[in-house]
Order: C-alpha cells, then structure tokens, then sequence
C-alpha cells in the first residue's frame, strides 16, 4: 500500500508544477481574458463571476474529498470511527441539497440578467452610428461586404476603433461560426437567414479572426487578421479600396463561392444587393429564412 | 473489362495513403491468422455452439466488453494520430480530409462503439445477477441486440479501408453531410452503421426495464434494489425516450441522400437547424445514457470499499430520476450561438444548471459513505476516488459552458473539447474501468494483478490532466476544435505538445492495462470464495464465475445489500446448498437467428451504402424470414434437470476446499 501514494505525491507535484506554468507563462495573453471591446469585456466579467460561484463549491469539495479519503482509510490502528449502517441524515441531506440549490440560483440570475445584456442582436449604446459588416462564410474563406462604403474583401476585416458594428451573417456554404475571441463571443453564419451580431474595438490593434463551426475540408483554412484603425485612418482605407480594388462581379462572386481557399482580396464594388440575394435564394416561397433576412 | 475492374477496385477501396495501406495488409492478415487457427485447433464447433449463437448473458456481455476494448483501441489510435498532427505548429503529418474523417470517427466510435457497448456489457453480466434472476427477460432479443451492434459496428469500421470514412464530424450536421457536400460513400457508412447497432440499443433498453421490474428475486422491492440496477433503469429509460429521435432523424437524412428529399438540404424548403435540434434532442441524453450507468457503479464500489452502507439511498435515486428528467430539456445548451434569442438562451441554461444539483448531492453523498468508512484502497475504488475530483471540475466547467452569454466565448473552442472530455472520461470511462475491475472475478472466475493495475491507473490519471488541462487555455486563446493545423506565431506550440505528451501517457496506461489482462490470464489467481471483495449484493453470494442459470435456488431477499445483512447473520460463502432445496431449472435454448438475422442486416446495410439494391433487397427479405422463422419455432426453452444442477454446483463450490 505504500507505492500508491508516493505515486501520488508525485502526481501532485506534477500537477502543481503544470498549473504554475500555466497561469504564469501564458496568463497574460489569453484572448478571452485580453478583451479589447465591451462586450468581451462583460463576458469577461461573466466567465469570472461564474468561476468564482463555481470555486465556492469546488474549493471546499476537493479539500473534503482529501480529508475523508486520508482519515478513513482502512490502516491497523486508524482511530477515526467507524460507523457500517450509518446510511441516512436529514439535516445534512438537506443542508447538501440545499448549498447547490443556492448557488445555482444565485449563478442563475447573473445568467439571466447577462442573458438579456448581451443578447447579440441588441446594439451598443453609444454616440456613433454603427457601420454595417455584411459577412458570408463560404467553403472556405470569409467575404466581408460593406454597404455603406461600397466595397468588398476576403479573409480581410477593418474597422474604425471605438465605432459599434453591426455584423450582419449569412452562409453560402455549410453553416459556420463567425469568431473574434478579443471582441466578443461568435454567432453562426446560416444559410436562409441574416444573424445579426454588434461588436466593437475599443482599441486600435489587430485581432485574431476565425471560422469556429467545422464546415468541411478546408475549414482550418478560414482565418482572417481583424484591424482595428483610427476612424480616418478607416475612411482613408475604405477610399483606397474603392480606388484601387477590383470588380467584383456577379460572375465574379460566383467564382469565388466555389469551393477551395482564398488569400486576402479587395473589391472596389459588388453587386447590388448581393448579401440579401444569397440570403434568399435558398428560402422557397416566403419562408422564415427571408422573413428573418428583413426584418430584425 | 480489366479496365472497369481497375475502375472499380480503386473507388471501393481506399488507395493511395501509407497509413491505410498498413491497415489494410494488416486486417487481411489477422483474418486469415483468425481463420487458420480455429481452423487448426477444430474451434469452429465451438464458437459456434458456446458463443455465435449463445443466448447467456454472461457471454453476451463479455462480447460486448472485448468489442469495446478493440473499439477502445482503434477511437485510441484515431486519437494519438490526431495529438501527433497538432503536437507543434505546422506539422504535415496528416492532410486536412485525412484529418477530419480521423476526428469523425474518433467521436463515432468512442461514444457509440466503445462506450455503449461496455456499458451493456455490464448491464449484461451484472443486472440479472444482482437482482437474483436467472436471465435477462427476453435472452434472444438480447442476442439480437448484440449481434447488431456488432455488425453495425463492423459496417461503420469497414469504411476505414472500403469506400472511405465519414468526415463530418460525429453528428454529421448538414448540409455537410448531404448528397451536395459530401458525395462519397462515407457518410452512408455513417448513417447505416449508427442506424443498424441503433435497433440493438433499443432494444437493449426496452429489455432491461422488462428485466427489472418484473425478474427481480422476491422480496427486492425497487427501492431495496442496488443501486448499480437503479441507474440501470435509469439509462433504460432514457434509452427508449431518446434512440427513436437517433434513428427517425438519420432515416431522414438517408432519404434525403438516397431519394433526394429536402428535410435537411440547403434548398428545396429543407432546412439544416432542424437535423441539428433533432440529433441533440437525441445527443444530450446520450451522454446521460452513458454516465448514469458509471454513477451505479461507484454507488456499488464506494460502499463495498468503504464497508459501510450507501449513504442516502432515497437522494440517490431521487437525483438519478432528477437527471434522466432534466437531460430532455438541455438540448439547445450545443447551439446558444445559433440566435434563439434571449427567452430561449436563459431558459435552457437554467435547464442546464439544473442538472449540477442532483450531480452534486450525489458527490456529497459519496463522500459521505467514505465517511466514518474504512476505506481500501483496491484499483476499483481507487479509479472511484479519482473520479470524484476529475467528475467536479469537469462538472464546474460545464457549469460554466452553461452561462449562455459567456458560452458565445466558449463554444466550439479547446475549452468545449477539454470539459467533454473531462466529465466522458473522468466519469463514463473511469467508472466503466472501475466496474470492468470489480467484476471481473465475477465474470472470469480469476482476479487481476492490482499491481500493473495500479501503474495503468497511475498514468491514466495523470496522462488525463497532463492532456486535458492545457486544452481549456488553448480554447480560451482561440483555438477551435477540428483545427488541423496552426501557424508558430498563434502561440499555440507549447501548450499542444504538453497535451499530446499526456495522450501518450494514456496511451501507455492502455498497454499497461493489455499486459494486466495477459499477465492475470497466465497467472490465473483463482477466484474460490466468490466474493473476493467482500461485497453487499447478491451477486457475491454465488460461485464465480457464475454458473449458466446463475442461482441454483432464487434468493429470498429481505434487506438492502442483502448478501452483506446474511454474512452478518453468520452466512458463509458457497455455503453447500441442500438437495433437497433444487428443483429443475427453466432456460432458453441457444438460437442461431440473432447472428444470421444481424449479418444479413449487414449485408442490407452495405447494399444500402452503395446504392445497391440488388444487394439490399434480397438482404432485407433475409431478415422477414428471419422474423417468419422465429414467429413459428416453439421448441425455445428446456428444464435443467435436477442432478446436473447438483453437479455444477458441487463443481462449483467444491473447488473451494
């Protein structure tokens, strides 16, 4: 009986060591606790409120587990007592049924209240008007149009810091998930119908962008840098790419939704109204995908 | 016409990769090593009569453990090859289709071919001998189930060397798992492997809550009954509620890919987000299905090692009923990001925390049997006591997945893929384990080695967190799962390679455990008390292994751990039981219809996978005479007489002195 437990000495050792490293080597730049926006910033806050309910049970249920199993292991000599039919105890029965009862209620509130907060389809409360994102996931890259600017990318996402956007998501593939951890949490992309997402960058910076849902072969393919800029440094963007960018036609988009990967593009224009097209070309006769694609 | 052979052969077989080319070569060899040494030792006659067409369920469920120990061996290797590509950043080891069709089944085989069938293996072998019957309640529907689970399995397996693998993730969402996106024969294997081992887990279900409420002995009123029969029932329960969702919604899919429906499809008015609430309908309560089972059998192990009476029965069983309940109303907790809007998000997460507090009442309550226990360390309780740390952080963390605004940080990520593993793993495969080493004398009659038990235990647990701890701060910094590569610069590098370490750590836990089960074997360390752990329930009251009809005489059972209350009267073990107390004994004839019926299913399912209904047809027609032949055969049952049941049991117990 004795290897048993310098096994586990030694596992504790391990572990301890293993989690220094951890919180220290990389505590810092963890995206989801590194927000560069409100709303990574609430669920932030969320993630560490629940964490801390969740250490108020976990805490004290690993340290009694420890005791328990030390005191009352079967030695020659273990004083501790021992009781073979003592099965049954209301009052710690209820007192166990009750502490997680407490705890979940009180997590369940936080939830509720975040739930409606952040719900993201609300906009951001602030002074600037919110500029519009059109985002399609396709097999396998990401097309970014911008209405109010007039142009188009691929796998490239600029946005003027400190401005809410409203990201508008559909699919022209296979369902996706349209992520920006430093910003705030991901919404899927689904074909029929346009999610709507707010999102904003209090930071100028640029942000790691990713597809979160598998959509097939090259899905891993599907990542794209996030720049955050000043806004005139946006607008002087957005002008250059109506200058300097290509085309894109409607010949041209349906090239570009055919399956394979894709670097970063830029298109000085795009078809009218090709985001509410791709929309509904796959709802028949009125059905909820174009009904949810006006409205919202 | 060379040519269309060539043609042929090369879309039926997977051609071209290294890996599988091994595989192949070395399944052709195995098959012949297999045939060449029953063929050999004239074992044919044997298999046939003592296992193929066996009714036992003894047998059936030491079928089910060795198939799920292979299975446990292919999901394990899917697994290493995966931790291998993502040890470090940009490693070209494994293209992305080879990837994601290894992730596929990974998911597929652990869940549905590694952890159902040794869960039903210990339904098998230990339900009817802890409620004292003599057999399950309907022996050749049980052999049934075995048999297509076991061919359902093989069809899903097949498609690793023939026609190419599903990759479409374990749930197989659509529309990439449609005609459109994936044209190959591989989500039909899919499809047709689930949906064939499906009916067997039905029926698996449906036979077990027979067995329960009417085979138990008299006087084990149901709550008298142990608590590893309990959570049976539980899992039954659930089974029959949720396998139908399973099966309706992949025939759906199968029409739309064989008859060009549009349940599911992208155009036509058919619409995706439907297969994906209807396969968690099904999905959540599959991992309940799985874990309820592995809570029984802690239960069992925590009080037998303790030495002490489960504490709070009636919350025991009061939470299990709780957590059958609630796992039916969680199912949209794997799609808050799908935008139901913000009624729908709290409702379900509130669902979701629900399920923390009978779990957690049932954490205090195992606590509490050790406490003022006398606990001994043997590796059934040890994999017991490690659980309960592993089970409550995962447990915290799926609380935490449960806060539906923060899930939008969590879902899809390293975060998601660590906390599953986390609660499958410290839970449904550490209580499977636990269980697996409890019985085993049962079912064998010998005792494994605890010594090369505990090393396997040793790296298991921390193999576990060495791989799955580093995975939540991967989540946390952005990687999603299914990644197959990533760049130097994402930072991921050091936290990858500490992961793959720990899963080969596991990896030697799973060798350790292959040469225990060798090393005992030889060693035979006979089992002669029948009651080598000093058990509560009935089953320790008989010979080990257990005789055919199990109880010479049916048991009279009077308290909860009845066996434990006898012993304390003064009862001993194999204590010789009086002649005149037999009477003859009623058993079910072996039958050869579960094993043809199954391989003709097979054969139906493959016609199916490729279109091929000249095949399919005759198959399924096969299977209707089955059902004919069975309809109309009477002679199903015989009487043990009296002196051949005196004989086993002299056999039996005689042994011991």
């Amino acid at each position: 009986m004795r290897k048993p437990v310098k096994f586990g000495r030694l596992s504790l050792l391990l572990l301890f060591i293993m989690m220094a490293a951890l919180l220290t080597g990389c505590g810092q730049d963890i995206m989801v606790f590194d927000p560069k926006g409100p709303i990574a910033k609430d669920q932030r806050d969320l993630i560490v409120i629940a964490m801390v309910l969740c250490g108020i049970i976990l805490v004290p249920v690993l340290a009694l587990t420890a005791v328990i199993v030390w005191r009352y292991r079967d030695k020659k000599g273990n004083k501790s007592s021992y009781k073979p039919n003592w099965s049954h105890s209301t009052m710690m029965e209820t007192i166990w049924w009750g502490i997680p009862i407490v705890v979940i209620v009180i997590l369940g509130a936080v939830t509720i209240k975040y739930t409606y907060a952040l719900e993201p389809s609300k906009p951001i409360a602030s002074e600037q008007k919110p500029i519009v994102v059109q985002v399609t996931s396709l097999d396998w890259k990401w097309l970014f149009t911008y209405p109010e600017q007039g142009i188009a990318t691929v796998n490239y996402l600029q946005i003027p810091e400190g401005v809410p956007i409203k990201f508008e998501l559909t699919s022209d593939a296979p369902m996706n998930s349209f992520w920006i951890p430093q910003l705030g949490g991901q919404m899927y992309t689904m074909s029929g119908m346009a999610m709507t997402l707010y999102l904003q960058a209090d930071e100028v910076g640029k942000y790691f962008g990713t597809a979160a849902n598998f959509s097939g072969e090259h899905f891993t393919d599907m990542r794209f840098d996030v720049h955050a800029t000043s806004r005139e440094e946006f607008d002087k963007w957005a002008d250059g790419v109506k200058k300097t960018g290509k085309e894109l036609t409607a010949e041209g988009y349906e090239e570009l939704a055919k399956p394979g990967r894709s670097g970063e593009h830029f298109y000085s224009s795009f078809p009218d109204g090709l985001f509410q097209k791709i929309v509904t070309k796959y709802s028949v006769g009125g059905s909820h995908g174009a009904h949810k694609a006006s409205g919202e | 016409m060379l040519d269309t052979i060539k043609q042929f052969a090369s879309e039926f077989f997977v051609t071209g990769d290294p890996l599988i080319l091994g595989a192949q070569v070395s399944i052709g060899l195995a098959s012949v090593a297999i045939v060449f040494v029953l063929t050999f030792f004239k074992k044919w006659g044997w298999l046939w009569r003592e296992w193929l067409t066996t009714v036992d369920h003894k047998r059936i469920g030491i079928m089910y453990i060795i198939c799920s120990i292979l299975m446990l061996f292919r999901g394990g290797v899917d697994a290493l090859l995966m931790r291998l590509q993502l040890a470090m950043p940009g490693v070209e080891f494994l293209q992305a289709d080879h990837y994601n069709a290894i992730f596929t089944t990974h998911g597929v085989i652990m869940i549905l071919f590694m952890a159902m069938p040794l869960m039903f293996g210990l339904f098998n072998i230990v339900v009817p001998l802890q409620i004292g019957a003599r057999d399950v309640a309907y022996p050749f529907l049980n052999s049934l189930s075995f048999w297509m689970f076991f061919f359902g399995a093989m069809l899903f397996n097949v498609s690793f060397v023939i026609g190419g693998s599903p990759d479409a993730g374990w749930l197989a969402y659509p529309p990439l798992s449609e005609l459109s996106h994936s044209p190959g024969v591989g989500q039909n294997f899919y499809i047709w492997g689930i949906q064939i081992s499906g009916i067997g887990s039905l029926a698996t279900g449906i036979n077990f809550i027979v067995t329960i409420l009417k085979m138990r002995a008299p006087g084990m009123k149901l709550m008298k009954m142990p608590m590893f029969s309990w959570s049976v029932l539980s899992s039954c329960i659930m089974i029959i509620f949720a396998f139908p969702i399973l099966t309706v919604t992949l025939f759906l899919l199968f029409l739309d890919r064989f008859a060009g429906a549009h349940f599911f499809t992208l155009d036509g008015g058919g619409n995706p987000m439907m297969y994906i609430n209807l396969i968690w309908m099904w999905g959540h309560p599959e991992v309940y299905i799985v874990v309820v089972p592995a809570f029984g059998i802690f239960s069992e192990v925590v009080a037998t090692f303790s030495r002490k009476k489960l504490f709070g029965y009636k919350s025991m069983v009061f939470a299990m009923i709780g957590i059958s309940v609630l796992s039916f109303f969680t199912w949209v907790h794997h799609f808050f990001t799908m935008g139901s809007g913000a009624d729908v998000n709290a409702f379900f997460a509130i669902t979701t925390m629900l399920i923390a507090i009978p779990t957690g009442v049932k954490v205090f309550n195992w606590l509490f049997t050790m406490f003022r226990g006398r606990i001994r360390f043997s590796t059934p309780m040890m994999w017991s006591i490690a659980f309960i740390p592993c089970f409550v952080i995962g447990g915290m963390t799926g609380v935490l997945l449960s806060v539906a605004p923060a899930d939008f940080q969590f879902h899809n990520s390293y975060f998601l893929i660590a906390h599953f593993h986390q609660v499958l793993i410290g839970g449904v495969v550490f209580g499977y384990f636990a269980g697996l080493y409890y019985w085993w004398p049962k079912m064998f009659g010998f005792t494994l080695n605890e010594h090369l038990g505990k090393w396997a235990f040793w790296f298991w647990n921390i193999g576990f967190y060495v791989c799955f701890m580093p995975q939540y701060f991967l989540g946390l910094d952005g990687m999603t799962r299914r990644t197959y590569t990533y760049d130097f610069d994402m930072g991921w590098g050091p936290l990858n390679l500490v992961s793959t370490i720990g899963g080969f750590l596991m990896g030697l836990a799973f060798i350790f455990q292959v040469w225990q089960i060798a090393y005992s074997i030889k060693k035979h360390k006979k089992d002669t008390t029948g009651d080598v752990w000093d058990g509560r329930t009935l089953e320790w009251s008989i010979p080990s292994p257990a005789p055919f009809y199990n109880f010479a005489v049916s048991p009279t059972v009077e308290e909860t751990d009845d066996w434990w209350e006898r012993k304390q009267k003064g009862e001993k073990p194999l204590a010789p039981i009086p002649d005149s107390a037999l009477t003859p004994i009623h058993m079910p004839k072996n039958s050869a219809i579960p094993f043809i019926k199954s391989a003709l299913w097979f054969v139906a399912g493959f016609g199916f996978v490729w279109g091929w209904l000249w095949m399919a047809i005759p198959a399924m027609i096969g299977v209707g005479i089955c059902m004919l032949v069975r309809s109309f055969s009477y002679d199903t049952d015989y009487y043990v007489p009296v002196d051949e049941v005196k004989r086993t049991e002299l056999l039996a117990r005689g042994a011991k002195a």
